[in-house]
């Protein structure tokens, strides 16, 4: 130890010698049966830096848990496909696109650094899960975002909104990924608890998956990016508190992360320039938990050993303690492990990009970690018991009290509009609600056409990118959630959110392939909460066995509530598709003049959870609208066919706000009008906001209407002709009921977001 | 108006070289070279640390956030190696095309005048723009009508053109404003979205016209009519 170090480092040694010492290990948010089982494991007290890892690596950000006995559902109901070729567990998903190419992409929440500092939270959410897709070899392609705020009029909602839109837009633009869409939804129950869900999406070709295995005893083991400081240590700083009390610098360090894009632009750029040239044994990123995870997951999914010499890793602030160092949470760094043959080439290459890497040490065959630190061991463990082997809990489950008051609180007994003038005025209420309304002001501060492959982003039902220039292949992705619909019953509302994004990606000509999740929920200490949990899982894994489309990765975010209030259990979906030629995807609009405008699937008196319950009565009760997975299968093999045969001009997914929102948002996109002409019989209001599931609009060219007609007879999907587009009117109109200018749906669309800002 | 070719380039044509530089941080390199061969001619990676123009016959500054651009943008990437050879060529005539970052290095640089601030609402902002060709008289503006209407993306943060009132009304009065908005996206002086040099052969503008390149990805094709017209250029170079 050279004598800059003058304070006593908590050594392996000094733990065997002093078993008796306190540690705060309850301030770390370990149980103390937990704790036990630590000393169990090393046969001794750990060291500090080894009790700042366990406590880290048990967390339940890093352990799930409180999840994983439910989780296991997608391993065990997922189905078999040979297109997955890396699943749940590896940083991202995998699937094969086709003979060459694969797509990897996941979903992730940074939902409480975003309260706390709503741009860097959001920043360092979206820079997290790029690298979790560069981790599995991939070059990034594009982002998505989902984002819930509390109600769109609420002061703190006019603080944390402009600075997320900021921080995901910042970033992705900076980094250069196109973002193509997503949504972002206001409700009183994230008020205190935004929910920021980040997605990611990689292209590669087939054999250049990477491997996050630290395999081939002798290869080295190097820190490649930013230098390390003391960002987001968070939790360990306990440890600093409670055994350095004079070192006032202890409480002064920032909690956020800062992420800063153009390293992270520099570290794709010299990863893949790496991947490339076969450089790369093993990758993992560094994220939440930095060193200590990267390090321990590494070291147990290879050869079981590994010497790091701690002091190497350069940094960034003085006077970092091994354990912070272990801890920090510093963004744009991943670590690599290469034969030591090709260390120096690949120290080159990084600093061609200007980036740092370091050689910080070795894979062993000791079935250790091992971490000296100026030559005192300071980590002596088994990697696979912080990475693999912590704690798994069964928690209590109870099913709410309430639920069967809330089930007969139906929102169908709710008083309606009567007469045309009122309905009319529903129509221009809902399209300026918050949440329906145009979302121009947040999408414009997203680049979407970097890399010059973005055939659809927002507002269109899915983004589409794509793949290759000269065969056309491309994907298509939609995430979606519905919290109110969670809250009313967990298990179809998850299955809601998993048939809406499943429908979008449809809706734009792609057949959906592959799933990822972003489960947003509150604390699991409390059994209503992991029923919600439960049913939820539950409902996505039975949903994605019989769609027949795999979960493949995703992320679990729990403890999102204020106080004793949790968020609604928002489930987060995310599905891909894949489509044959880009140059057939179907986009949001009404086609040409004369086209027919036609409604596939079937309306019924569905309003409980609906948006015009909450807008127009803040009414949130009743039994939510029922998912027909069967019919979403056939509805999505129709329009596909439909796609591909060019037998359809424009579509557009029915969602929140049923058909009023859907019909609105195509005259939107369209420089047309539409005349509608409802069916016979049916009650305007509700055929208008009935928020049933599986049913789109479509817009059919002329001299098609019978061959579509066909086909959806022959595929058992209902399809209800509601009228033409139109040139000579601009706007909406409803044959026997009323008309709507286009510049009075424009008036009440668009603008709102911004000026609820006060813009 | 028109740019000098130098001798040694004249026998290119429709077979142009055409360099794209990549700095640390520049994100539509790869859009560039795609726009450059959408339009027949051959895009040529140029790397900001390498004092090499491989024998280009007319060169693209991309958009991105060259080093990160933390100082102001376009600052560091002005000093690089491959600035200072392109520098000397555009004084001899070399067609320069600077886009977004691109065009805040032009002006670090002092190819072009004025500079590109804050936008005036003080966002980023992703919006299709319409400008209208004010001069075709340029080396990368030939293949347009004059007073033609053209979209291109424009998508940055700090775009709102500024200068002295004298660089302005020099730039009027000289023709040497290239591209003015229809819809001023960012406070602009004088709704000006691109400018050119004296000889006309070096253009820098905010809107992005490698992403209106093919009517599957741009909000139009008007873009492709940038390279078309270096490439005349460079063809009447050959042929005088």
């Amino acid at each position: 130890m050279t004598s800059r170090f003058n304070v006593v480092v908590d050594s392996v040694g000094v733990a065997s010698a002093t078993p008796d010492e306190k540690q705060p290990y309850a301030e770390l948010g370990l149980k103390e049966d937990e704790y036990e089982r630590i000393r169990d494991v090393l046969g001794r007290r750990p060291t500090q830096s080894e009790l700042a890892m366990y406590s880290i690596m048990w967390s339940e950000h890093c352990s799930y848990k409180s999840s994983k006995v439910h989780l296991r559902q997608f391993a065990r109901k997922n189905p078999k496909t040979d297109r997955l070729l890396a699943g749940i567990g590896e940083n991202a998903g995998v699937v094969a696109v086709d003979d060459e190419i694969a797509v990897t992409f996941k979903v992730e929440s940074h939902n409480h650094p975003s309260y706390v500092e709503p741009k860097q939270g959001a920043a360092t959410g979206v820079g997290g899960i790029i690298r979790d897709i560069l981790a599995m070899g991939a070059r990034p392609v594009a982002v998505m975002d989902s984002l819930r705020f509390g109600d769109a009029d609420h002061p703190d909602t006019a603080r944390v909104l402009p600075g997320v839109v900021d921080g995901v837009g910042h970033y992705g633009n900076c980094v250069g990924l196109p973002n193509i869409g997503g949504e972002t939804v206001f409700d009183p129950s994230y008020q205190g608890n935004p929910l920021v869900n980040a997605l990611s999406v990689g292209i590669m070709p087939r054999r250049r998956l990477q491997s996050m295995q630290a395999s081939g005893v002798g290869n080295a083991v190097i820190l490649l990016g930013a230098k390390t400081g003391r960002d987001g240590i968070g939790g360990v700083s306990v440890l600093a508190s409670a055994t350095f009390d004079e070192d006032g610098d202890a409480d002064s360090r920032p909690s956020v992360q800062v992420g800063d894009p153009f390293t992270e632009k520099l570290l794709i750029e010299s990863c893949l320039e790496l991947f490339d040239a076969g450089l790369v044994v093993g990758i993992q990123d560094l994220g939440g938990a930095g060193l200590t995870c990267a390090l321990s997951e590494t070291a147990a999914a290879g050869d079981g050993g590994m010497h790091v010499d701690l002091e190497r890793v350069p940094l960034r602030a003085a006077g970092m303690e091994p354990h912070d160092i272990l801890a920090s949470e510093s963004q744009e760094r991943m670590l690599l492990i290469v034969d030591p043959a090709h260390a120096e080439t690949v120290l080159k290459r990084a600093h061609r990009w200007g980036l740092l890497a370091t050689e910080i040490g070795t894979v062993t065959d000791s079935g250790r970690l091992v971490v000296d630190y100026h030559g005192q061991t300071v980590v002596d463990v088994p990697p696979a018991s912080l990475a693999d082997e912590g704690p798994v809990y069964e928690r209590p489950i109870a099913e709410p009290n309430d639920r069967a008051l809330v089930a007969v609180d139906r929102a169908e007994t709710l008083s309606r509009p009567s007469g045309d003038d009122e309905l009319r005025q529903t129509v221009l209420d809902m399209a300026a609600s918050p949440n329906l309304c145009d979302r121009t002001w947040v999408t414009e501060q997203y680049d979407s056409s970097v890399f010059g492959n973005t055939v659809l982003a927002a507002p269109h039902d899915a983004g589409v990118l794509r793949l290759d220039e000269r065969t056309g292949v491309g994907i298509a992705i939609s995430l979606d959630g519905n919290g109110r619909y969670a809250r009313l019953d967990p298990y179809s509302g998850a299955q809601s959110a998993l048939a809406e994004a499943y429908r979008n990606v449809a809706t734009t000509g792609a057949t959906p392939i592959a799933v990822t999740d972003c489960l947003n929920f509150g604390s699991p200490e409390d059994p209503h909460v992991m029923w919600q949990f439960e049913r939820a899982v539950t409902g996505i894994a039975d949903g994605c066995e019989r769609l027949g489309i795999p979960v493949t990765g995703g992320n679990v975010s729990f403890y999102n509530q204020t106080g004793r209030e949790a968020v609604h259990p928002t489930p987060v979906i995310g599905v891909l598709g894949v489509i044959d030629d880009v140059r057939g995807r179907i986009p949001v609009g009404l086609g040409e003049a004369g086209d027919t405008i036609a409604l596939l699937g079937t309306t019924a008196e569905e309003l409980s959870g609906s948006e015009w319950a909450w807008a127009a009565h803040r009414h949130l009760g009743g039994v939510p609208p029922k998912v027909d997975l069967d019919h979403e299968m056939k509805l999505a093999e129709l329009l596909a066919r439909l796609a591909s045969t060019e037998q359809i001009a424009a579509a557009h997914d029915l969602s929140e706000g049923g058909l009023s929102q859907a019909l609105v948002e195509a005259i939107m996109r369209s420089e047309l009008g539409a005349q509608v002409l409802l069916p016979e019989g049916v009650d305007p209001f509700t055929y208008l906001f009935s928020e049933s599931t599986g049913r789109v609009l479509i817009v059919i060219p002329r001299g098609q209407e019978v061959a579509v007609r066909g086909a959806c007879e022959q595929r058992g999907v209902p399809i209800t002709p509601l009228g033409v587009t139109d040139s000579s009117t601009d706007g909406l109109h409803l044959r026997d009921h009323f008309d709507i200018t286009r510049d009075d749906l424009a008036a009440a669309w668009k603008g709102r977001i911004g000026a609820g800002l006060g813009e | 108006m028109s740019g000098v070719v130098p001798e040694e380039r004249r026998d290119r044509g429709t077979g142009a070289r055409v360099g794209v530089v990549t700095f640390p941080g520049s994100l539509d390199d790869r859009d560039a070279a795609r726009a450059v061969r959408l339009s027949g001619a051959e895009p040529v990676s140029l790397w900001h640390d390498e004092a090499a123009l491989r024998s280009v016959d007319a060169v693209i500054l991309p958009g991105g956030f060259s080093y990160g651009d933390y100082l102001r943008c376009g600052a560091i990437a002005r000093f690089s190696e491959v600035m200072g050879l392109i520098a000397d060529a555009a004084k001899s005539g070399l067609p320069v095309l600077g886009v977004c970052n691109g065009f805040q290095v032009l002006c670090e640089s002092h190819l072009l005048p004025g500079a590109l601030v804050r936008n005036a609402h003080l966002r980023y902002r992703n919006r299709p723009a319409r400008m209208r060709v004010e001069t075709a008289k340029t080396a990368w503006t030939r293949a347009y009508g004059e007073g033609a209407e053209v979209v291109f993306p424009a998508k940055h943060g700090e775009g709102r053109y500024v200068a002295d009132e004298a660089t302005l009304d020099e730039l009027e009065s000289a023709g040497r404003v290239v591209f003015r908005y229809l819809d001023n996206p960012n406070g602009a002086m004088r709704d000006i979205a691109g400018v050119c040099n004296e000889a006309g052969n070096v253009v820098g503008l905010m809107p992005h016209p490698e992403h209106a390149v093919e009517a599957l990805t741009g909000p139009s094709t008007d873009g492709l009519g940038v390279v078309a017209s270096v490439l005349a250029h460079l063809n009447e170079g050959a042929v005088r």
